[in-house]
């Protein structure tokens, strides 16, 4: 057992004219691993990916395969293979084509790749298939199509782009599991580049959120989500209620914090370094805020106010409740607990609500 | 609306296309058949029968010069688009924006302009006292002045050039309309340059290229003035001995025998074009 | 563009270079007409005898230019007339046609379109003889049975207007109906919902909304009719247009004024096909 990592980026670097779209980028895939690239359109996330692919040649830094550097290998001869955003597929020719024609660029008799492709469309549950045209699929089974045109090559490396991004959102919901199901059968390491948060966390072993061109964090979708280490994670990964505050206490990583409307919070340092004095961005996740009808039940918070609900957005196990704050009229957003306790609550009632400081995230305001 | 309003609308709206298409291409070219039918037997008098047909197989000078035009024509055809290939690619692929539309119209341009005044142009690029000749004798590649004109070569590059517009512009449409993404998915699965070409580029632009074919072979077919005026004299085009039976010879039934060979001839082709590459002409066509 | 693919300097060099020799080609012949319109030469050939205007402007034999070579002039004035007639009836039965293809279906649709399509590969000389033989006959059906003159059915300008129209038509109606399909018919059943008549909704909403692409076919049409030579030669009659006549001086041997000429028109239909692409956007 080794632990050559399938896919390792040192320094990496892509500089378009003044625009730096990737800066120095470092990160290691171990193998047979799912990965993740998170980030908003724009963020780099498609050049990191076809500079892997070989479409872009970065502008410094080192790429490696199993351990070897690829920069000089042309895209026709690496060995990662990459599933596009509208999957590319050949409409000039017929499923069985499509997946045999990396086998018939490398010369591989007749007789073989009617083999293989049969195996590998059984594999991706499409067995039979290979003499239909490619139109007649539908959209998750073009998708599996795409998959197993680059899973018969055996690559080292999938890489896929946003291959998601077109399907309807029942589909996408399915395809999340299907692909991870194939990732786990194939046992290969996947790239995947998304900016839909929820694909990313469902299926990653590791997710790194992208922005600006650097990475801000890498980690398992727990740590994300739980952990985040920058404000923008913080407020990209999951929903938060977000606040600009000024530190007026610090002890240790215990902060006491004023809202620019005045309210006292309570919270954790969850950047570092933050003193008395400093403009924070606080971040508190929705489904972290306790409701009850009493003051006396959220009164030992840490962080406790009451608010009147402004709205309540019923949708079943994701329902929501928006609150005014009582005292300064902020917005803020609740997740509504599906016990069943909150049922009756209508525009206009009085609720309680308060938090832990533990789960108070502050971060070091930007700008 | 009633029914019978919008009955009448569609046939108020179909009769000027029947009345362009029954008297102006469907009964004339019946005519030209009927014509190209009758004999003359005397003054005014006529016979039916195959017998301008039968001049036409039995006179050497008349099917020579009729299969040499195919062949030329079909030449010309390849090369047009050998030659306008890789600018089509270049244009529709390895450019964008501004320099991709300036190219583009670059591409056009000569086009709208007369084909007389274009080969007027090559005449005096090839002509004995012309550009070419005088440019060689100047370098001292050619001692006297050498005549390039009135020869096949002429003709050919005439027939190119003329044509070149009607390859490029369709081979430019549907190459535009390749998504990119294929080429770089072929690329990643393995493929070389010259496999992509093959199994992508080509069969996806396989309708502009039967488009642009088409109409280039047809307008070679039926070329006058460029094998006329750069062929000379003796240039045996087939569009030539038309002319010469209608408006010198005044033999109008054997002109129209010829006139309906020629288009027999342009249809075939047109035909097998279509149907060896699994295209269909309102597709190919109607654009 | 495909930057993806990386590829030797040496091919990109040898591509560009590739593509420069066939822009130069292309430029080629017209650059050269277009020179020597300036020679100061009798003949549009090899020597260069320095710079002149003499063949726009001159008056005296042999060098008169094009503003006072009146057989030019005429001819010039005849295609105007051709293209015009052309331009209109072929925009006119284009405009019917786009709607009739684009709007309905009846029976036999597809058959009449791919029949529509036909002039386009028809070589225009035969068009030309078969319009000339049918019309001939029905001339001496005529008169044979009348004793009238059928002049109009003889070779002459109508005769050449009709051959024209014949094929330029087709061009009319694939550029107006692609226009056509691109209209969002709600646009029109908006109007009929607010009171309009089926044919005020098609006047104030839909023509308006085709006018760019009828104009569009007008200016390729009278492009076309312009520089039409091989159907316009077997039906023209003693009133030559413009390239019948550039033809035969052609056949003669002439002095650039036929340059000069070429010149005018390469100026007037790149101001017209620039144009057309305008207001085909």
């Amino acid at each position: 057992m080794t632990d050559v990592p399938d896919l390792e980026c040192r320094a990496l670097s892509k500089r378009f004219d003044s625009f730096e779209a990737v800066k120095a980028i470092s990160f290691e895939v171990p193998k047979g691993s799912f990965f993740s690239i998170l980030g908003p359109s724009g963020c780099g996330k498609t050049t990191l990916l076809r500079m892997i692919a070989g479409f872009q040649a970065p502008t410094s830094g080192d790429l490696r395969i199993k351990g070897r550097s690829v920069l000089d290998v042309p895209p026709n001869k690496r060995p990662v293979s990459m599933v596009f955003q509208h999957l590319a597929l050949f409409p000039m020719m017929n499923i069985g084509a499509n997946v045999g024609f990396g086998l018939r660029q490398r010369g591989v008799g007749k007789a073989q790749i009617k083999a293989q492709v049969d195996r590998v469309l059984e594999r991706v549950g499409l067995a039979g298939v290979a003499d239909r045209s490619v139109d007649s699929l539908s959209g998750g089974q073009k998708q599996r199509v795409a998959i197993a045109r680059c899973m018969v090559l055996e690559p080292d490396v999938l890489l896929l782009d946003e291959p998601l991004g077109a399907l309807d959102l029942k589909l996408r919901e399915h395809m999340k599991i299907e692909l991870k199901r194939l990732q786990s059968e194939f046992n290969t390491t996947f790239v995947y580049i998304t900016h839909d948060q929820s694909e990313a966390l469902v299926m990653s072993d590791q997710i790194a959120v992208m922005n600006r061109g650097v990475f801000e964090q890498i980690g398992t979708a727990k740590e994300l989500y739980y952990e985040p280490k920058t404000a923008f994670v913080a407020g990209f990964v999951g929903e938060a209620n977000k606040y600009r505050a000024k530190v007026s206490r610090a002890n240790g990583k215990q902060l006491e914090l004023l809202t620019e409307d005045g309210i006292a919070l309570h919270g954790l340092d969850a950047g570092g370094g933050l003193r008395p004095g400093d403009a924070a961005q606080v971040f508190v996740r929705p489904e972290a805020i306790r409701l009850s009808r009493r003051a006396a039940d959220t009164q030992d918070l840490g962080n406790a106010s009451a608010g009147v609900v402004d709205s309540v957005l019923f949708n079943g196990a994701n329902s929501q409740l928006i609150l005014r704050d009582a005292a300064n009229g902020a917005e803020i957003s609740v997740a509504l607990p599906q016990t069943g306790a909150f049922r009756d609550l209508n525009k206009g009632d009085t609720v309680y609500f308060g938090w832990e400081p533990e789960q108070t995230r502050c971060y070091r305001a930007e700008g | 609306m009633s029914k019978d309003g919008s009955r009448l609308g569609l046939i108020l709206l179909m009769a000027p296309l029947l009345l362009w298409l029954v008297t102006l291409i469907i009964l004339p070219h019946i005519g030209l058949f009927v014509v190209s039918l009758s004999e003359k037997v005397g003054v005014r008098t006529y016979e039916t029968g195959f017998g301008n047909y039968a001049v036409f197989f039995t006179e050497p000078l008349y099917w020579n010069t009729f299969a040499r035009t195919a062949y030329m024509s079909i030449m010309a055809t390849a090369l047009t688009l050998l030659i306008g290939f890789p600018v089509a690619y270049y244009i529709a692929k390895l450019t964008r924006g501004r320099s991709k539309t300036t190219l583009f119209l670059m591409c056009l341009i000569p086009f709208w302009v007369s084909e007389l005044v274009r080969t007027f142009g090559w005449m005096i690029l090839l002509r004995e006292t012309g550009v070419l000749s005088s440019f060689l004798q100047y370098l001292g590649v050619i001692n006297g002045p050498v005549e390039f004109l009135y020869n096949d070569f002429a003709i050919m590059t005439g027939l190119v050039y003329t044509s070149m517009l009607f390859m490029v512009v369709p081979l430019v449409t549907t190459l535009d309309s390749l998504d990119d993404s294929l080429i770089e998915a072929g690329y990643d699965l393995g493929a070389s340059s010259l496999s992509i070409l093959r199994e992508i580029i080509i069969p996806h632009a396989m309708p502009g290229i039967v488009s642009g074919c088409i109409v280039v072979f047809m307008l070679s077919l039926g070329n006058y003035l460029t094998p006329i005026l750069l062929g000379g004299k003796d240039s045996l085009w087939f569009t030539g001995l038309i002319y010469s039976q209608f408006i010198t010879r005044f033999n109008w039934e054997l002109g129209s025998a010829f006139g309906f060979l020629l288009l027999g001839l342009s249809s075939v082709i047109v035909f097998a074009a279509l149907k060896l590459t699994g295209q269909s002409l309102g597709k190919t066509m109607g654009r | 563009m495909i930057t993806g693919i990386p590829q030797s300097s040496t091919f990109k060099w040898t591509y560009r270079a590739y593509i420069t020799l066939f822009f130069i080609y292309l430029a080629l012949p017209l650059v050269t007409v277009c020179a020597f319109a300036f020679n100061d030469s009798v003949f549009p050939s090899m020597p260069w005898d320095g710079f002149t205007w003499d063949w726009f402007f001159g008056t005296e034999t042999p060098r008169i230019g094009v503003f006072h070579e009146r057989p030019i002039l005429r001819s010039i004035v005849t295609s105007g007339f051709v293209a015009f007639w052309v331009a209109s009836l072929s925009v006119l039965v284009g405009t019917c046609n786009a709607f009739l293809f684009v709007r309905h279906d009846f029976p036999g649709k597809s058959f009449l379109y791919i029949l529509m399509l036909l002039p386009l590969i028809i070589p225009g000389i035969i068009l030309g003889i078969s319009i000339l033989v049918f019309s001939s006959a029905i001339a001496n059906r005529l008169e044979d049975a009348t004793g009238l003159w059928f002049d109009g059915l003889r070779p002459g300008l109508i005769l050449v207007i009709l051959g024209q129209f014949s094929f330029i038509t087709t061009f009319a109606t694939l550029v107006i109906s692609a226009r056509l399909q691109k209209f969002d018919p709600s646009l029109e059943e908006a109007a009929l919902n607010l009171g309009a008549s089926k044919w005020g909704a098609i006047r104030s909403i839909t023509l308006p909304f085709l006018f760019p692409a009828m104009a569009a076919a007008a200016v390729v049409a009278v492009l076309m009719s312009f520089e039409n030579f091989n159907t316009t030669l077997m039906l023209v009659g003693s009133d030559a247009p413009l390239t019948v006549t550039m033809f035969d001086r052609l056949k003669l041997g002439s002095t650039p004024v036929l340059n000069a000429v070429s010149l005018l028109l390469m100026l007037a239909s790149a101001a017209l096909g620039l144009l057309s692409l305008v207001l085909r956007r």
